[in-house]
């Protein structure tokens, strides 16, 4: 193995150990989503159903597997900004390390936690009806895609944390930021529906372009532009975020 | 000093943040296998040479070097020869000891092998093993620095950093910690550590700096500043004011200090050596001039006492500076 891959095994490792010990932030990550899938599913279900041109469990629930990603992603910044408070920062910058491995092991694995709750999501889903026609290739490509989107959100927070620096402030303003945009998508309830202004913005913003390709993939119908509307924002999200994580991250150590 | 002879050469190093001037060019040197003590009050600079010499912190001017690498040029080189242990202790909560000393030995590039026998070596030296396997989180300060400090020997740098190890410690605890730290000094590394406390430096540096408002105002081994401090201060407590000046005189007279007097606590105080006899002479001395006293008492110096003795200025107020 490289210098790098051991320094983000060990650190990935080190954020596997945080969940064991604190399984409690697994559950609460898991609870959440389901008790939004049931109200959906069984208290609101019934009237928006009737405007889908799908069965609203097969609608919702790729909706409900983007959600998880999107708000999973705020654990990854929380987890950065843990480590800014703690000083437990400046001993990793002061070790022969690259420059990337914590910020990128805090990513890794946020990424792999949220995989296991949107496999358990996914299971919740067809317990309540959900009906996948996907391939195995298009599941693949699903997974592929929720994957790069997840990236895209990491590095919303990680730069989040990078600015705000408090684990509170992280969490408060991330949730402030992007449970608003899962609820202004095509997550629940089908955009046609919504007055013009919402629409507008619905339609053209980065978790509706993934709900829309993760929905067409696994329930085999035509994808078309969704796919690479939902790759185009995910790789725009990161370029212009990339850069700008660097220099904060750089701009601490002229501190 | 030649430069290539020291394992920390500082050369006039400047550091503001914003307004505030933490380093107004301070110079400091140690030869390898050396302690060496920065010594002042809160928000001296202490800790910004201590982030200035670990690359955390990118100084205005001056230059730093470790082992000959300039900390801003050849930054990821001195990474590989120094070790960090702060104030706050800089270890994984959630994680046990094994497993934070495990991560660092990763991270220092240590392979599986000896990253494991370096493990429990210190586990073994540092007395953890009572407690190896617990998270860092139920730990008592003590301990949570002791496991500090081994995260920072587990590549056994050559150059050790120490920001005030003792601060908030019980007694005990910090000649534990001292004891650790004399031990790694034994071992070879040189070691800069940084104190308030006059005592810890007298415990374990060879040469000890006098920092204050960003610069070295002294520098010395700690007998040579002692002896030029003076070792002890005698404070005396009289019966009535009007017999300040006289006590004053008295004191000055009989042990050559100069007398600091304290109108409002009624007390006359004189810097002085260790001399024996001192207390004694001084209450004869006083009872012959006809002075009234209620107390008397010899007390250590603290680091006031050191900064009267070379700035001739009390200490610059207290701000926790990073």
């Amino acid at each position: 193995m490289t210098a790098v891959a051991v320094e983000v095994t060990s650190l990935v490792r080190r954020n596997l150990i945080h969940l064991r010990r604190r399984p409690e932030l697994l559950v609460f990550s898991i609870v959440e989503p389901v008790v939004l899938v049931l109200l959906f599913r069984y208290v609101f279900g019934g009237a928006v159903g009737l405007s889908t041109d799908l069965a609203y469990p097969d609608f919702m629930v790729p909706g409900i597997l983007v959600q998880t990603v999107t708000l999973g992603s705020i654990t990854i910044g929380a987890g950065l900004a843990q480590d800014l408070r703690l000083g437990l920062m400046d001993r990793f910058r002061s070790l022969p390390i690259s420059r990337v491995s914590v910020v990128a092991s805090h990513a890794l694995a946020g990424l792999l936690r949220s995989s296991v709750v949107v496999l358990v999501m996914a299971l919740v889903g067809v317990a309540v009806g959900f009906r996948p026609a996907a391939s195995p290739s298009q599941a693949l490509l699903a997974l592929i895609l929720l994957w790069l989107y997840g990236v895209a959100m990491a590095w919303v927070t990680l730069t989040l944390a990078l600015i705000l620096r408090s684990v509170e402030a992280t969490e408060t303003i991330g949730l402030g930021l992007l449970f608003p945009l899962t609820m202004l998508s095509s997550a629940f309830v089908p955009i046609e529906t919504l007055p013009g202004p919402l629409r507008a913005f619905a339609d053209h913003q980065p978790v509706t372009a993934a709900i829309d390709a993760t929905r067409a993939l696994l329930l085999d119908r035509p994808v078309g532009g969704d796919l690479w509307a939902a790759v185009a924002w995910s790789l725009a999200i990161v370029a212009v975020l990339a850069p700008v994580t660097a220099a904060l991250y750089q701009r601490r150590i002229g501190r | 000093m030649r430069p290539e002879a020291s394992a920390i050469a500082v050369e006039g190093l400047v550091k503001s943040y914003g307004r505030t001037a933490a380093l107004r060019g301070l110079t400091m040197h140690a030869a390898r296998g050396t302690v060496v003590c920065l010594m002042g009050p809160n928000g001296a600079g202490k800790t910004t040479v201590i982030r200035v010499l670990s690359t955390l912190t990118r100084p205005d001017g001056g230059t730093a070097m470790v082992c000959g690498h300039d900390v801003v040029q050849a930054a990821g080189r001195v990474r590989a020869l120094i070790g960090l242990t702060g104030q706050d202790a800089a270890v994984d909560e959630h994680l046990t000891a094994m497993e934070n000393l495990w991560l660092f030995a990763r991270l220092n590039g240590l392979a599986r092998r000896l990253a494991r026998s370096r493990v429990a070596e210190l586990v073994e030296a540092f007395d953890l093993g009572p407690v190896a396997e617990r998270p860092v989180r139920t730990y008592s300060g003590g301990l949570r620095r002791r496991v500090d400090l081994a995260a920072a020997l587990v590549a056994a740098p050559p150059v050790l950093f120490v920001d005030e190890p003792t601060t908030g410690l019980d007694p005990r605890s910090r000649r534990t910690l001292w004891e650790l730290i004399r031990a790694r000094a034994r071992a070879g590394s040189t070691i800069l550590l940084t104190t308030q406390y006059l005592e810890e430096g007298d415990q374990l540096a060879d040469r000890i700096y006098v920092v204050d408002q960003g610069r070295a105002v002294a520098e010395g081994t700690p007998d040579e500043l002692k002896a030029r401090i003076g070792g002890e201060r005698i404070e005396v407590t009289l019966a009535h004011p009007a017999a300040l000046p006289l006590a004053a005189a008295e004191l000055e007279t009989l042990l050559g200090g100069r007398p600091e007097v304290d109108a409002a606590a009624l007390t006359v105080s004189v810097l002085t050596d260790d001399r024996p006899g001192v207390l004694s002479r001084a209450v004869r001395g006083l009872d012959e001039a006809g002075v009234d006293v209620t107390d008397v008492r010899l007390r250590r110096l603290t680091l006031d006492d050191v900064f009267f003795a070379f700035t001739g200025a009390e200490p610059a107020a207290n701000g926790h500076r990073r």
